[in-house]
């Protein structure tokens, strides 16, 4: 048997994570988290992702934490069936008893951003019942100023409300309440294929000391060349690029590793 | 019952496994009553989550005696994450908390400083490549198909710790320390990674295990 070097001493690879965002039965894509145009079947998407090879996937309701519950079920259910990679599943989780239903059709995590904001004990609750790594904070940050010197707010309700807090404090909150990962997607880059919010990333990485997943901006390779020379981030969201067919994971995953990118291997 | 059964005791992402082991040929059954341990010719004991609340709901949906009477009789057993830890003799989470006492050693919380100096990150989320240990091989065992390197999804803040080195079916480096990521003992096979999260290595791994 032949013997593969990791790339890294650590061991730790970055996480190609495909990011599909739904509105009801479509897949969709906007720009800041608005002007949603409809991509087509989620479903299909989230498989054609997996047999690319991709190391995780998250589902993002769009509109249901204005509705107060995540329709997420049935979709989620049938990508169990076929996708055998983590799945995280945000969007109207308010309680143990929405998280443990998700969690049962499949979810390996859940992602929570408004009742959390709203109810900060609800991280604890969660994790207390499903473990911290099943926990994930999703965060919509958005830069108070033209630079990042202001810092950021978190956004909820998918980037139309102002929750006031601080993303940074935020983070840490929540982390010492249970999160066991934090997704930071930010509303400033998302669409723009203008790569990811460095400074954001960086500084919500050193602020915490869970797993931090970036969303928002990639537009090539090069972005996340750059935000792993920047920060210690554990994986990145791809959307954009791969909804649109602009690459697939596997074309990500070899420029990856020939840019010295630790990531997995996929036979 | 006969065939895999798979032990629904109220954690776990049951769904997964179940239709890991469908896509790979292999049919699994999921079961709420304990005493279809007994006819079962496998068994899986997944967990997730606390040890001492697995090893609480083991107990009260009346699983812990089955299990425990199944190790006995020769046939395959797999754990998967805290169903792998809950084989040992006990946890340091919240604890320490006493396992099922079948493989002997403990369960750690992994590392909070890497060999590199560098603060770990907790809980560890994400792939590590696999290898056996020193003067190891993966021979007649769920890894058989597999071979060095390959890479399997961890979700996990704690860790077991074999006491006898020979109980070690594979290692992974977390920031070079070599930690426990399979471990076997005669018919007990247990794997800190999630085989039904890990794509074609994963399902490579629950096809041998269906065959053993």
């Amino acid at each position: 048997m032949e013997r593969i070097e990791p790339i890294v001493a650590g061991g730790v690879s970055l996480r190609l994570v495909a990011r599909l965002d739904v509105k009801g039965p479509n897949l969709i894509k906007g720009i800041h988290l608005e002007g949603l145009r409809v991509m087509g079947d989620p479903g299909e998407h989230a498989r054609r992702y997996y047999e690319q090879g991709c190391d995780e996937l998250i589902y993002m309701d769009a509109v249901a934490s204005l509705y107060g519950r995540n329709n997420l079920f049935d979709i989620v259910q049938s990508t169990a069936r076929h996708c055998f990679v983590p799945i995280t599943v945000g969007g109207g989780i308010r309680s143990v008893e929405d998280a443990d239903v998700l969690l049962r059709s499949g979810a390996d995590k859940v992602a929570i951003n408004t009742a959390a904001t709203e109810g900060p004990p609800l991280i604890t609750a969660l994790a207390n019942q499903f473990g911290s790594q099943a926990v994930v904070l999703s965060v919509e940050a958005k830069r108070r100023g033209a630079t990042s010197s202001g810092g950021w707010e978190a956004l909820t309700n998918n980037g139309r409300d102002h929750s006031g807090r601080d993303v940074v404090e935020w983070a840490r909150q929540a982390v010492e309440l249970g999160a066991g990962e934090i997704l930071i997607t930010s509303v400033d880059q998302e669409g723009t294929r203008k790569g990811f919010d460095i400074d954001l990333v960086a500084t919500v990485c050193s602020a915490v000391n869970v797993p931090v997943v970036a969303s928002g901006g990639m537009g090539c390779v090069d972005d996340i060349v750059t935000l792993t020379r920047a920060s210690s981030v554990d994986g990145v969201a791809i959307a954009d690029m791969l909804h649109y067919r602009r690459t697939t994971v596997s074309d990500i995953r070899a420029d990856c590793r020939a840019r010295s990118v630790p990531v997995r291997l996929v036979g | 019952m006969g065939g895999i059964v798979i032990a629904d005791y109220g954690v776990g992402n049951i769904f997964s496994v179940y239709h890991a082991f469908e896509v790979v040929g292999a049919v699994a059954a999921v079961t709420k009553d304990p005493a279809e341990v007994r006819h079962a010719d496998r068994l899986v004991i997944p967990g997730v989550g606390d040890f001492a609340n697995c090893m609480d709901r083991l107990a009260r949906q009346g699983f812990r005696d089955e299990v425990l009477a199944f190790a006995e009789t020769g046939r395959p057993l797999l754990g998967i994450c805290v169903g792998m830890q809950i084989l040992f003799d006990s946890s340091a989470e919240n604890g320490p908390t006493p396992g099922l006492g079948l493989l002997p050693g403990t369960v750690e919380r992994i590392p909070d400083i890497g060999l590199d100096g560098a603060r770990l990150k907790f809980p560890n989320t994400g792939w590590f490549d696999i290898n056996p240990p020193k003067d190891g091989n993966w021979k007649s065992s769920v890894l058989a198909g597999l071979s060095p390197g390959d890479a399997m999804y961890f979700m996990h803040g704690y860790v077991p710790s074999p006491s006898n080195p020979e109980d070690r079916l594979a290692t992974f480096s977390f920031h070079g320390h070599c930690l426990t990521a399979a471990a076997r003992r005669d018919n007990l096979t247990g794997v800190q990674f999630h085989p039904e999260r890990s794509a074609r290595t994963g399902l490579s791994l629950l096809a041998q295990f269906a065959k053993l």
